[in-house]
């Protein structure tokens, strides 16, 4: 193989035939194109004619080049052009393969494993034996030099491991052979006992490392800060330039599925090598959080997990019911409030029921007594399912079975909510109480909550409750006065607990809330969780589970079937004291209360890049792969001689037209697809036809003014209105510019009411009341400026009676309609000027009330005016019952369908009837633009200054 | 017997075949210029009124419009206009180079030269003019079987030569001629043809009939041109080069035409074959009845 720099061709022989390319340019200069023959009848004014450019008449250089540019790529593409021609490597013997396979390995695993390969091909064709190792999972025997193939096959099975390398010096290092090459795929990392290794290895022959020159990024365990959730980033010093990484807070969502909950941004300043990403998180989502990970980035490493140190517990507590205006110290919440703040999320509320919505891990009741036994029962259900109720005890309490006072009277000897029955009846147990000495605090049991806590001198009890004497009671109580009396007892129930603190949370009875024991015990209790990791003492002899188990890159397994290991080992690893092994893997480890997070790295992991000691061969990239180039030369040739065609055509004038028929051929071969496409279309749309009808309505309805009257269900009913509606708008085409299309029946249930400006709704005794959908729909349609005319139609009887069924059935639909105030017309309304003049509104009845919306209570009369200024809005309702489609009504000829009064003086209350109708549209359509006439003299009077 | 009467029939068929069109066609451009007998802005012999002229000496009584001389007291005469008639010749160049057309949809220069020449004759005999051919045996006359033998004749004509020379020795001198051609053969026929007709007082028009293509040469690369009759052949490299030297001389072809034609009295004009053939006879009719009027 010949080789140029980077580029190698397989048969060099084939390059002489470039010598031949200035013979060719030679013989290629001679040729000109064909000539075009054209007739052409002006020839006499050409001949004589000459050319500017004689040269001209051989073809020009650039298609010579063109031509010679083509041939030379085909010679080019003959002879195997190949890039990043492969050299074979020198060595021979054994070939050992060290991976690293850290935590930090897995950003670049990828390129591990590939250069792994590339070595293991290598290795093959030279028939060398190879072993693979990783110093993270070394191998319990001596190493196995086997043939490269038997690695190939387990190459894509090795993984990273969420650890470092051991430091100590690997067994199997002892056990090589004396002449074995080194391939060493490090991390970049500087871990301990690397210099030792690295001598050992060199000693036995030649030492190349393969260490991708990325940096490595580590998530040090977050940390509650503040408001926030802070997580550390840190980076090795390979790399300190400015950069922006994004990391992620993992966690269930409300349906248990996994997703990101919240994302924030981590910015290295350069030169930089620690950051820290702020999170800020709702309590809710916070606790929801598994685990913090940086975006597009492999690795246990960049993998955080959260444990109990970030949950903050959520506490409910009662309010009191009584609105005594207590002092807020005497208050029994206050204590506690003070307590728990810091350390928890508090809930107040005032009801048992809106504090069990929120969910919270454990509800506080101090001097509650009297709960409902719906409250108890929901109460239970809930400290079955793992609740822990805290309740305080208070002169209520105490006084609760004393006497019987109403609410009091629940407390039984045998609430369900009380750890233990509390002596009650006759005998006074707390209040008042007076000992001669207030007592103190015996000192915690072992098997207690709160062994360990040192009980301060200063606290005083000065009264209590008392606890039935029970044969259980010495177990469930888990603090005691110096007496033995009680102070705290606890009983499991369900998966929950119920706590009673015998005193008060106020100061009232004791001193126990202003001391810093009652915040231990609160803590003790798991009511407040404030220590971001357990004492080591307090771990000591425990066991811990792992439960979740975190790969090396960064993937969460289920790890049950570990077995536990001691707390001692646990605390070691998580303070950075021990390092962390295949048996003390990193994941979240259950212990007795509590869970720990173990992560692959946390603050104190080192971070420094990796010193070789100089001389040492160091490939920081891939090579790049053999790339044979012939099909791109070949490529080449073939653009060129189509370059190459054109210009001929262009050359000899006949690219026009070559042009043409091409788009031609491109039109033929086109145009039968495109009829195809059309006849889908065809296809397609015609599904869309079943939509036709509502289309058409709509269209009809926005193509004019349409009025429209809401069905009844009764036919004569609804055929009347149609007719007067059809009246109405045939005067409103004679008489005014407004030109209405046919009438529509509407069923505001289905209908889009939003097309009709106006809507007639007459009133039956059987109409039927809207539904909430309806409704809905009226009342946006009222709200955005629709108007809705009811007419009961009884104006007659109505008169007589006052109220008739009608009126009740428009009482009954009104009721969920969003109707403003009503008045009845008043006589400067605008209704009665918006066409014609009118005093009354008569329809096929005369002389009933017609109401509209109230007028501003602060409308003045202008100077000199006879209307009052009522400037804005359009009444939505007009209500009356004087039957006015019925005046209205028009048969198919346009005579009257139904009579209206006797003679004369009824044919002029029809024609006041239609001058009603005229008026109530254009008060629809042009809303209060006559009122505006108000300010005319004003307007007047201002244009002419 | 019967194979004389088949090959007359057809021979007959294709005569009206080609005749047909023509007189249609020309027809219907004859129709859109102003038909029938033209006033010559003088008094003559007319139907039309011209003017009327207080009466001389020697006016014939019957001559007197009494209608008018009744409304006062001068008597006058009632003259009108003078309605001459003229003899006009046609000439259509009937060479091969005018059967070249540059584009499908446009007719040869031969066509539309003979549907100009066809329509104006159509419209001069309807004026009531004597047309004829610059052929010898076809003097001018009037009448519809006048129309008819020009147009059989125009539609026979074919000639083999590349340019014919018109000939204008048969035409009655005092007369009009027409000639159609694309000049762009040996201006020295045309040259003597002017001193032919000057030498018989006849006043007319050069048209030339030339295609768009013949104006813009739009041609590019090497071209090998021919003339229409083949017999002549010029080859270039880059047809595109000699576009510019091409429309000068052709320019100055135009030029001297119009020189020749202005020196004899006569007016030149240029059709081209893609603008419509109505424009072409309005401007040849109206050029026509002022050459007549002086």
């Amino acid at each position: 193989m010949l080789t140029f720099g980077a580029l190698g061709f397989v048969s060099p022989a084939i390059l002489i035939a470039l010598v031949a390319l200035p013979v060719l340019w030679w013989m290629l200069r001679a040729v000109p194109p064909a000539p075009v023959r054209r007739r052409f009848p002006g020839i006499a004014l050409l001949l004589g004619l000459h050319e500017r450019d004689p040269e001209s008449q051989r073809t020009p250089w650039w298609l010579l080049l063109l031509r010679i540019g083509a041939l030379a790529a085909l010679i080019l593409a003959l002879a195997g052009p190949v890039l990043n021609p492969q050299p074979s490597e020198p060595g021979s013997g054994p070939l050992l393969v060290v991976m690293d396979a850290s935590w930090a390995s897995a950003a670049n695993w990828p390129q591990h494993i590939e250069r792994a390969g590339q070595a293991l091909a290598e290795a093959r064709r030279e028939g060398r034996t190879v072993a693979v190792v990783t110093l993270t999972a070394p191998p319990a025997d001596p190493l196995a030099f086997r043939g490269a193939e038997h690695w190939q096959e387990r190459l894509a099975a090795l993984a990273p491991q969420p650890v470092a390398p051991h430091p100590d010096l690997p067994d199997w290092v002892s056990a090589l052979p004396a002449q074995v090459d080194t391939l060493w795929l490090s991390d970049g990392l500087a871990h301990e006992g690397r210099g030792t290794l690295h001598d050992a290895l060199s000693q036995r022959g030649r030492v190349r490392v393969f260490e991708p020159r990325r940096g490595v990024l580590a998530l040090a365990p977050a940390r509650f800060d503040g408001g926030s959730v802070s997580v550390p980033v840190r980076r090795s010093d390979h790399d300190t330039a400015p950069t922006t990484l994004d990391l992620v807070a993992i966690g269930p969502d409300p349906a248990g599925t996994e997703r990101e909950l919240a994302r924030a941004e981590a910015a290295f300043a350069a030169g930089e090598t620690e950051t820290v990403a702020e999170f800020a998180l709702q309590p809710e989502l916070r606790n929801r959080v598994t685990r913090f990970q940086i975006v597009d980035r492999r690795g246990a490493g960049a993998t955080s997990l959260t444990d109990d140190g970030l949950r903050r517990r959520k506490v409910g507590l009662l309010d009191t019911r009584d609105d005594t205006e207590a002092l807020a110290l005497l208050t029994p919440l206050h204590y506690l409030r003070q307590a728990l703040a810091p350390g928890t999320d508090l809930i107040e509320d005032a009801g048992i029921d809106e504090l069990l919505l929120s969910a919270p891990d454990v509800i506080v009741l101090a001097d509650m007594p009297g709960l409902s036994d719906d409250e108890t029962t929901a109460l239970l259900d809930w400290v079955d399912d793992g609740g822990l109720l805290l309740r305080f005890a208070g002169p209520r309490m105490a006084a609760a079975g004393q006497d019987d006072a109403v609410g009091a009277a629940n407390l039984r000897p045998d609430d369900p909510l009380l750890p233990v029955p509390l002596r009650m009846g006759g005998r006074t147990v707390g209040g008042a109480m007076s000992w001669g000495e207030p007592r103190r605090l015996a000192p915690f049991r072992d098997d207690t909550p709160f062994a360990g806590l040192s009980v301060p001198e200063d606290v005083e009890i000065r009264a209590q409750v008392l606890a039935q004497p029970d044969p259980e009671l010495a177990e469930r109580s888990i603090a005691e006065l110096a007496d033995g009396t009680p102070l705290v007892t606890r009983r499991m129930q369900g998966a929950g607990q119920i706590v009673l603190f015998h005193v008060t949370a106020n100061a009232e009875w004791s001193s126990l809330p202003l001391s810093g024991l009652f915040v231990d015990m609160l803590e003790r209790l798991s009511v407040s969780a404030r220590g971001s990791q357990p004492e080591p003492a307090d771990m000591a002899g425990t066991d811990w589970q792992l439960e979740t188990r975190i790969d090396g890159f960064g993937q969460l397994h289920r790890a049950s079937d570990r077995p536990a290991i001691d707390g001692a080992v646990l605390s070691d690893a998580l303070i950075g004291a021990r390092p962390l092994d295949a048996d003390l893997a990193p994941g979240l480890y259950a212990g007795p209360s509590r869970r720990v997070a173990l992560n692959a790295t946390d603050a104190t992991t080192r971070l420094d890049a990796a010193r070789w000691t100089p001389g040492t061969e160091i490939e920081t990239g891939l090579s790049r792969p053999e790339q044979p180039l012939a099909g791109y030369f070949l490529a080449l040739t073939a653009m060129l001689l189509m370059a190459d065609a054109l210009a001929t055509l262009a050359l000899g004038g006949r690219l026009v037209r070559t042009a043409i028929a091409v788009l031609a051929l491109g039109m033929v071969a086109i145009v039968p697809a495109a009829d195809a496409q059309t006849g889908d279309r065809a296809a397609q749309s015609s599904p869309d036809t079943s939509d036709g009808p509502v289309d058409a309505r709509i269209l009809e309805a926005t193509e004019s003014v349409v009025l429209a009257h809401v069905a009844t269900g009764d036919a004569r009913v609804d055929e009347i209105a149609r007719a007067g509606l059809e009246g109405l708008s045939e005067a409103l085409f004679r008489r005014s510019s407004v030109e209405p299309g046919a009438p529509m029946e509407v069923d505001p249930e289905t209908d889009e009411l939003a097309l009709f400006p106006f809507l007639y709704w007459p009133i039956v005794e059987t109409s039927p009341i809207p539904s909430s959908d309806g409704y809905a729909r009226l009342n946006r349609y009222l709200r955005s400026g629709g108007m809705i005319l009811f007419d009961t139609r009884d104006a007659e009887v109505a008169r007589l009676s006052g109220t008739t069924p009608e009126a009740r059935r428009l009482r009954a639909i009104a009721a969920g309609l969003d109707i403003p105030p009503l008045e009845p017309v008043p006589s400067d309304h605008v209704l009665t000027r918006t066409f014609y003049l009118l005093s009354d509104f008569p329809g096929r009845h005369a002389n009933s009330t017609v109401w509209v919306e109230a007028a501003r209570a602060d409308a003045e009369r202008a100077e000199g005016m006879p209307f009052r200024e009522l400037n804005d809005g359009v009444t939505p309702v007009v209500i009356g019952g004087n039957d006015w489609a019925a005046a209205w009504a028009i048969d198919e000829d346009g005579l009257p369908l139904l009579p209206v009064g006797r003679g004369m003086t009824g044919e002029r209350q029809r024609e006041m009837a239609l001058r009603f109708g005229v008026n109530l549209i254009m008060h629809v359509l042009s809303g209060n633009y006559k009122s505006d006439q108000v300010h005319v003299p004003a307007l007047l009077e201002r244009l002419g200054q | 017997m019967s194979s004389v009467a088949t090959r007359l029939r057809a021979e007959a068929e294709a005569l009206t075949g080609g005749l047909a069109p023509l007189l249609v066609a020309a027809e219907h451009l004859a129709n859109s210029a102003l038909p029938g007998a033209h006033g010559r802005r003088r008094s003559g012999s007319g139907a039309e009124f011209w003017q009327f002229r207080p009466a001389e000496a020697n006016d014939a009584v019957a001559r007197i419009d009494w209608r008018r001389s009744g409304r006062g007291d001068d008597v006058f005469v009632r003259e009108t206009e003078w309605q001459a008639v003229r003899a006009v010749s046609l000439w259509v160049d009937d060479g091969v180079a005018m059967t070249y057309s540059g584009g499908r949809d446009r007719p040869t220069k031969a066509a539309r030269a003979r549907l100009l020449a066809m329509a104006l004759a159509l419209v001069l005999l309807r004026g009531g003019e004597r047309v004829g051919l610059a052929l010898p045996d076809f003097a001018p006359r009037s009448g519809r079987g006048q129309a008819e033998r020009l147009a059989q004749a125009l539609t026979a004509t074919a000639g083999t030569q590349e340019h014919v020379a018109p000939d204008l020795d048969s035409t009655p001198s005092g007369g009009h001629a027409v000639l159609f051609s694309d000049f762009l053969g040996d201006p020295d026929m045309v040259h003597s043809a002017l001193r032919v007709a000057a030498g018989r007082n006849l006043r007319g028009i050069l048209v030339q009939v030339l295609d768009p293509v013949e104006e813009a040469f739009p041609f590019d690369g090497r071209t090998r041109f021919e003339s229409m009759s083949g017999h002549l052949s010029f080859e270039t490299l880059r047809a595109g080069d000699l576009r510019a030297a091409y429309r000068d001389r052709l320019a100055a072809r135009k030029d001297l035409l119009a020189e020749l034609a202005r020196q004899a009295g006569w007016r030149f004009t240029t059709l081209h074959t893609d603008r419509p053939a109505a424009a072409g006879l309005s401007w040849l009719y109206h050029a026509l009845a002022e050459g007549r009027r002086r």
